[in-house]
């Protein structure tokens, strides 16, 4: 199935390249011809689930990643020069920033923190309210708005197409050195389906190359769901019950951070219901020790003060997920979780950290 | 390696793509005259006469207020009777309903033999093969909110929501279960609505049914509970069986069918 998905799209791009030769006549415009690029496929990790299907018309190439990587860390496609994906996405963090709310051109402050960016290859549900099913699309995004990039796409294609290098590497990755808007939006999601993350501890404990601290185990156990037998704080219904990926697909939950009127819609915003107010995407916790401050607009400076919110400061609303309020934990139904407890968890998310994905020299500034 | 460069030549790859199109081509039979057609599933989540809307405030028929903030369940195993008691059923039946996704509530059963049906019957929940061979894909999925990560096994119906009557003022149902005494696995068949005879299948009739699901029955039937006695439940136990026992009872009723003509 994959691979004849990747041929139908060889096809196109070998047929393309051939007319390109045949219109190689004498013509000031002449252009050069490409060789098709080469496909690269991206291995789904030891235990991992099945990925999200790859759009059909933007399989991985070795080209288009590597120019994909260019484009991330490319700062001409910010309006004064200065803002690339990278700068609010830095690998050393999980690709995150370290704000409480990202820092776009001038200084100007966006409503919500960065986001962590691995693993899209399984996600399906893209930014904290899930507004994008599609990274192509989102690229746009930051690329367009006046707190982050704030260039239109049609400005960066001239830029790109003025530099000496860039036609030629989406000649390379796309067959035409004629750069567009599309195939930029397609370079960088290329790139950013193969930041896959799969060697934290936990991932080698999983593969049985290591084991866990009982501590870092208890702590596991804790994220767990409770019964009237065995405490747990019900981490694993929202997100992932691996605990290594986003929670479910199209689901959003309120966490309890507010009560009505929420200064961030969150998920209502998109879809105009009132009851999806104050609703946000459960994040993988994976690399959370590198990615704080917490939460969309990063109130939680560690994860002492996630676990004392989940434990202790709940707030109730319509808006909020029952399941924060209804524990086995403790007749008042809130998760409660004594001192030792709460360390033991976060031991546990310590494991969650894989810094072979912060070093992949893989994943790094390509002109740094 | 995380990476795995295809270094085929293109020669094969075309190759196989030629084969690829050529088998295409052969799967398209345009004279051939259709024997099967479609029936339209369309469910309504109500709580009694009144239509259910997350964060309004309900009563249960034993007095008990309350809200609604999830309500998922799993149909599966549908099957089609006719008058002499032979049946159809669809192949790899499984279908998710979420009151949160209005797209998940209609559904279209395909490939049905065309012909008269009199009757309908389907599985609240995952039947016992399918639970036991792990993770699923489609309806199945695991990261569709209805799969238990701890243990193995998928949730067949999940309710949460508030009640005041609830010692902690909410209630978190989770049921599931398909082995020995807490076994949640329910099949019901409906009877067609008064006036409706049987559901006749054509090329140019596809019967939309309009099915509702009452949230009303959870609470009430063989085995009514009140909120103050259960108001968590978050594994096969014999609440679940309970609820499961209501959820059989009459929760699902066809409503009433247009004959999509
Ligand atoms: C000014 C800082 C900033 C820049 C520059 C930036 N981002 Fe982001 N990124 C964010 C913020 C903030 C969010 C969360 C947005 C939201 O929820 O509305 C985010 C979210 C995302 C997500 C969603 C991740 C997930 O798992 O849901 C992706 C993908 C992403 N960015 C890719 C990019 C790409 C590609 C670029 C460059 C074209 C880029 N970002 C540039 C700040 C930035
Ligand atoms: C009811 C669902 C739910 C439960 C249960 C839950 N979370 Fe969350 N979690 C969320 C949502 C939704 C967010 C994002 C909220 C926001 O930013 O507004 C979140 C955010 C987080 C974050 C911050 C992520 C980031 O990238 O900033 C951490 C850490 C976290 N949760 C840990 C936990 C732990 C540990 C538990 C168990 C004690 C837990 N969660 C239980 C839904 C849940």
């Amino acid at each position: 199935m994959l691979h004849t998905v990747t041929l139908r799209r060889l096809i196109p791009l070998a047929a393309a390249s051939a007319l390109l030769v045949a219109a190689c006549k004498p013509d000031k415009d002449v252009e050069e011809a490409f060789a098709a690029p080469t496909p690269l496929t991206l291995a789904t990790p030891q235990g991992f689930p099945a990925m999200a299907a790859m759009p059909a018309d933007n399989p991985l190439t070795e080209q288009g990643v590597a120019l994909g990587r260019m484009l991330f860390y490319e700062k001409k496609l910010s309006s004064d020069g200065t803002v690339s994906c990278g700068s609010c996405h830095q690998q050393s963090k999980a690709f995150t920033d370290g704000r409480a709310r990202a820092l776009g051109v001038g200084g100007q402050q966006h409503a919500r923190g960065s986001m962590a960016l691995m693993n899209m290859a399984w996600s399906q549900d893209f930014t904290w309210d899930g507004a994008h099913t599609e990274l192509e699309k989102q690229a746009r995004v930051p690329l367009e708005n006046p707190v982050e990039m704030h260039q239109s796409l049609a400005t960066s294609v001239t830029k790109l197409q003025q530099t000496s290098n860039y036609p030629k590497l989406f000649g390379q990755a796309f067959g035409s050195s004629k750069i567009t808007e599309e195939n930029v939006l397609k370079a960088l999601a290329q790139f950013e389906r193969t930041l896959v993350s799969a060697n934290s501890r936990y991932d080698q404990a999983l593969r049985f190359e290591r084991s866990l601290t009982s501590t870092e185990r208890q702590g596991q156990q804790l994220m767990g769901h409770a019964t009237a037998f065995v405490r747990g704080a019900e981490c694993v219904h929202c997100h992932d019950p691996q605990l290594l990926f986003a929670g479910p697909r199209h689901t959003f939950f309120n966490n309890g951070l507010d009560q009505p009127p929420f200064a961030d819609p969150g998920r209502g915003g998109v879809t105009g219901v009132a009851f999806d107010q104050g609703m946000f995407k459960a994040p993988s916790l994976r690399n959370i020790a590198l990615t704080a401050p917490y939460m969309h607009d990063g109130r939680f400076q560690t994860l002492e003060e996630v676990l004392d919110h989940y434990s202790d400061h709940v707030k109730v609303s319509a808006n909020l997920d029952p399941q924060l309020i209804n524990s086995p934990n403790d007749p008042s139904g809130r998760i409660t979780l004594t001192a030792l407890e709460k360390q033991k968890i976060i031991a546990f998310l310590h494991t969650l950290t894989d810094s072979t994905f912060i070093t992949d020299p893989r994943f790094s500034d390509p002109n740094p | 390696m995380l990476f795995r460069t295809l270094s085929t030549t293109l020669a094969t790859l075309l190759l196989g793509a030629t084969l690829g199109l050529t088998a295409c081509d052969d799967d398209n039979p345009t004279t051939d005259t259709p024997t099967s057609g479609k029936l339209n599933f369309e469910f309504e989540n109500v709580v009694g006469s009144q239509s259910l809307t997350f964060g309004n405030s309900y009563t249960t028929l034993q007095g008990d207020q309350f809200t609604v903030s999830k309500f998922n369940y799993i149909i599966s195993n549908i099957k089609l009777t006719k008058a002499d008691g032979s049946s159809w059923a669809e192949p790899e039946s499984y279908h998710l309903v979420k009151q949160a996704d209005m797209t998940s509530r209609n559904f279209e059963v395909s490939g049905v033999p065309f012909d008269d049906y009199t009757g309908l019957t389907f599985t609240i929940g995952v039947d016992a093969a399918r639970n036991t061979a792990g993770a699923q894909t489609g309806a199945l999925s695991p990261d569709n909110d209805m799969y238990w990560g701890w243990t193995t096994g998928y949730i067949f119906l999940k309710m949460e929501g508030t009640s005041q009557q609830s010692p902690t003022g909410a209630y978190t149902y989770h049921v599931g279960g398909f082995q020995g005494l807490y076994n949640s696995v329910r099949t019901v068949s409906l009877p067609l609505p008064a006036g409706v005879t049987s559901l006749h299948i054509s090329a140019t009739q596809t019967p939309q049914l309009h099915l509702k699901a009452d949230v009303q029955k959870l609470f009430t039937g063989p085995k009514s509970f009140r909120t103050s006695q259960i108001n968590h439940i978050m594994s096969a136990d014999s609440n679940a069986v309970r609820l499961a026992m209501n959820y059989a009872a009459g929760m699902f009723r066809l409503d009433h069918v247009h004959s999509g003509e």
